[in-house]
């Protein structure tokens, strides 16, 4: 029977983390995602699943604790929001280097710096393109709904162990306060019969130790590392993912993601409501981008625009897929303000409907 | 007469722990960590716990410790060592876990993950190496560095009222309710080496019977940063270092010993 309930994205991050049989969750409150601990917390998780939650002294704290936990092989969580996930970055770095599976959640925040506590979609940089130091991705699932956040959860954990790496859900502060129905998963059992075959459990007399580390002294093993992780990042082009709306006969596109996709979502339902054929793309997944479907698309619309809650980042990937071939514009609210549909409706006239 | 000949098993009085692999240390001579290291191996080979130990290495010297203790290993980012550690021991409870660390990691840039560690009683064991300089970057000034002390970063002697003195972190941490065993402890002679070991002993132990965490510091050498030969390292360090940071227990039981 499905499990209906009204719940906070933030809520349902929790809920579904323990539901998806996590191990660990390590956190440092900020907003707008403390529900996220703060949920776990009165859930009592050591007496429903026995999954570990503890609030670490910082966020530098939590996401080594993450890069300690990950190295047993088991599920293993933080969120945190946009200044925190900024603190994170060393130790993702370190656990994309030492090729650990882990998720990570942010609930994107206005910045830069303290900025705002309102919702904004301004880390998309820091996200997709790396973050920390060095050559390295993270997975990015970008959820637009309260229902996808649960969802993601699981999805998250099944990516970064497929391929060792870590996961990042990017959401925002509008997808994490709101409330809406959500259909909860199922309870997964915690597991203990995983692939032990490279991790610290202590090192028996059949094996030679397992040593978790992102450190090679010598630049040819490092350079075979480099090109160990990029040959991966390329495979994980085959868990692309992407929603379409109206798409089939648009003569202009529209691409969003997150909260931004459901303000958009009402924008194409205006425009068809008025003849005009507007469509939109709508990537789930932020890496891999959706680069092929874009270039596909760009050989027949007129045009597109990224609308997103940032100066213009995302805007990028989708020019690189158009490759010039059509317009590409931007439209964006900034620092924590969230644009309407009707503030995007003019920014479609305005750029679009000349076009007709 | 060759080698062969003269290591014959008849002739063995003495070898290293099978815990040590057969990697050259890195370290210069003269220094104290292949000390410690074989230390901490021997008491992993008496007790029985290869397979059961997990270790935490950390940035500085000792960066690779994983290439020469043959246990599974997890490398930590420079001073978090026991945010690591703790992930670990919460998912395996009942395995052993230590970090291992230097000044610069553990009192400077780590600070904050030492202090929370052992507030919260980690059921872990911190080994922690004080020679008052940072080795691996050059010789630089460690918060450990003695007042008036020469460093690559204070050249002309560390000034407490500019750079600010340095700090006894091992005391610091004794006083919270957290730690379990704490103690100080060097391994320049046969005495204190013996001391040394029966400490780190106590640590596995205490970790073993679930009290809490453990921390020991090693006051060590650093002839190559001091710009000393070995031998006089070690009496400087006599003369210098035991009197600013003395030798002994701080914390035994739970409770601090009485200082004298």
């Amino acid at each position: 029977m499905k499990e209906l309930a009204l719940m906070k994205g933030n809520e349902a991050i929790a809920e579904a983390a323990i539901r998806a049989g996590v191990d660990a969750y390590f956190g440092y409150p900020i907003t707008p995602q403390s529900e996220v601990m703060e949920y776990l917390m009165l859930q009592r998780p050591e007496e429903r699943t026995g999954m570990v939650v503890l609030q670490a002294e910082s966020e530098v704290a939590s996401i080594n604790m993450v890069y300690g936990a990950a190295g047993t092989g088991k599920k293993v969580m933080t969120s945190s929001s946009s200044p925190g996930i900024s603190l994170m970055q060393e130790g993702i770095s370190y656990i994309a280097g030492a090729e650990l599976p882990c998720l990570i959640v942010n609930v994107v925040r206005g910045g830069p710096g303290l900025g705002t506590i309102q919702p904004s979609q301004a880390d998309y940089f820091q996200s997709v393109k790396g973050g920390g130091h060095g050559d390295y991705r993270l997975i990015v699932l970008a959820p637009a709904s309260v229902q996808e956040m649960a969802d993601f959860v699981d999805l998250g954990f099944e990516l970064a162990f497929k391929y060792r790496n870590p996961a990042l859900i990017l959401s925002d502060g509008l997808i994490g306060q709101m409330m809406e129905k959500v259909e909860l998963p199922e309870q997964k059992e915690r597991v203990d019969t995983f692939d032990q075959s490279w991790v610290t459990t202590g090192k028996t007399a059949d094996r030679e130790r397992n040593i978790i580390t992102s450190l090679n002294l010598d630049p040819d093993a490092q350079y075979e590392h480099n090109l160990k992780l990029q040959e991966k990042y390329k495979r994980m082009e085959e868990d692309v993912m992407f929603e379409e709306f109206s798409c089939n006969d648009a003569e202009f596109l529209l691409v969003a993601y997150g909260s931004s996709a459901r303000i958009c979502q009402k924008v194409v339902d205006i425009t068809r409501s008025r003849g005009q054929k507007i469509g939109l793309l709508r990537p789930q997944t932020l890496f891999p981008f959706p680069t092929e479907v874009i270039a596909k698309m760009a050989r027949r619309v007129k045009g597109m625009m990224a609308v997103e809650l940032s100066a213009g980042q995302m805007v990028e990937d989708v020019r690189l897929a158009v490759n010039g071939r059509v317009p590409v514009y931007h439209y964006g609210m900034l620092g924590g303000k969230i644009h309407s549909p009707e503030d995007v409706l003019a920014a479609v006239e305005e750029k679009f409907m000349g076009g007709y | 007469m060759d080698i062969k000949e003269i290591i014959r098993e008849e002739n063995k009085v003495y070898c290293r722990t099978p815990l040590l692999t057969d990697a050259i240390l890195s370290y210069c001579p003269g220094c104290g960590h292949g000390t410690i290291h074989r230390l901490i191996m021997e008491v992993v080979e008496e007790m029985g716990i290869q397979s059961e130990v997990i270790g935490i290495a950390p940035v500085g010297c000792s960066v690779i410790a994983y290439d020469f203790m043959d246990v599974d290993f997890t490398q930590a980012a420079h001073g978090r060592a026991p945010a690591v550690a703790t992930g670990i021991k919460r998912l395996w409870p009942d395995k052993f876990v230590f970090t291992y660390q230097g000044d610069g990691d553990l009192a400077a840039i780590g600070t904050a993950e030492t202090i929370h560690a052992c507030n919260r009683g980690e059921n872990i064991t911190i080994f922690f190496v004080n020679n008052g300089i940072y080795g691996m970057t050059g010789g630089q000034m460690a918060p450990t560095t003695l007042e008036g002390m020469k460093s690559s970063t204070s050249p002309y002697g560390r000034n407490s009222k500019t750079m600010g003195p340095p700090y006894k972190i091992t005391e610091m941490i004794a006083q919270l309710p957290g730690t379990y065993y704490v103690t100080r402890q060097s391994v320049h002679k046969p005495g204190p080496v013996r001391k040394a070991k029966k400490a780190i002993r106590k640590a596995f132990e205490i970790q073993n019977e679930k009290k809490g965490l453990s921390f020991i510091e090693f006051v060590s050498n650093c002839n190559s940063g001091w710009k000393m030969t070995p031998n006089d390292s070690n009496a400087w360090m006599e003369e210098h270092m035991f009197a600013f940071f003395p030798m002994g227990d701080i914390k035994v039981d739970g409770k601090l010993v009485p200082s004298t």
